[in-house]
């Protein structure tokens, strides 16, 4: 299938499930009887984590294949997903921090979550830093094992909740007996993660015909000694 | 309805985030295929 029809087909997919995702947020899914209105931030903070939690995972098989193939493709799959990863994670703490006025009267606080969670921002904020500093040839390599390593922050910050006693709300799905979300909540959310995702799906083909397209002006500059 | 400001900021910044973000990668993408042609078009002329 042509890669323009498949774009299409996704910003028109993207664009509907928002719609219904939007429609299910604020007019029709029911208001959470402790927290009030602002509870509505958890339809769009949990799916952005999601969609962060997704591409350091792309990052990290990336930099894994990178290194034992040496296929750039892998490396530019890695670093398209770590600069959206990076976008999803700051959406995920800005959203957690405004919700977090009002239910805990503080602004930031430094239980596990938020802080492991702001550790994996700053980890892929230096993963990009170095792909923009690093020689072109180095680039790569360096990245790779960044990677990999900072995906060891991933399920730290997933479990965080389940290891520790923390602030953050305790996990919804998969908690335990007395977890769980009411039917029109789970669909709510559900309909968002579906809504996030292929709006990752597309981001990240945007970014990875933009990366192939700045590798094919380097070869252009060398080959033509530009 | 007393927390509705924090729910419409942190909506509004949601939505701003990702505009900003979809708008950096359609300058970006625009700014290389110019620069892609120039690249191609000088090739062409150092080549003749």
């Amino acid at each position: 299938m042509n890669s323009k029809v498949i774009n299409l087909s996704l910003i028109v997919l993207c664009g509907i499930l928002f719609i219904v995702a939007l429609y299910l947020v604020f007019m029709w899914v029911p208001t959470e009887a402790n927290q009030g209105i602002v509870q509505r931030v958890f339809y769009f903070h949990v799916p952005s984590a999601w969609v962060a939690f997704l591409a350091f995972f792309l990052v990290f098989l990336g930099g894994l294949v990178y290194l034992k193939k040496r296929d750039p493709r892998w490396d530019i799959m890695a670093y398209s997903a770590a600069e959206i990863g990076v976008v999803f994670t700051t959406i995920t703490l800005i959203s957690g921090v405004i919700w977090a006025k009002p239910i805990w009267f503080v602004w930031w606080t430094w239980d596990a979550r938020l802080t492991s969670t702001l550790v994996l921002w700053l980890m892929y904020v230096g993963y990009l830093l170095v792909r923009a500093y690093a020689p072109a040839s180095q680039g790569p390599a360096f990245g790779a094992v960044l990677g990999i390593i900072g995906f060891v922050d991933v399920p730290i910050v997933f479990l965080s909740i389940r290891w520790w006693r923390v602030q953050h709300p305790t996990p919804v799905i998969g908690g335990g007996s007395d977890a769980g979300l009411p039917g029109s909540m789970l669909l709510t959310l559900m309909v968002s993660l579906a809504a996030f995702t292929v709006l990752f799906a597309l981001l990240l083909r945007l970014r990875y015909s933009l990366r192939q397209m700045e590798g094919e002006i380097e070869e252009l500059k060398l080959g033509g000694g530009i | 309805m007393d927390n509705f400001p924090y729910l419409f900021a942190a909506y509004t910044v949601i939505i701003i985030i990702l505009l900003v973000y979809v708008f950096s990668l359609h300058q970006r993408q625009a700014r290389l295929r110019q620069e892609l042609e120039n690249l191609k078009t000088s090739l062409k002329d150092k080549n003749k």
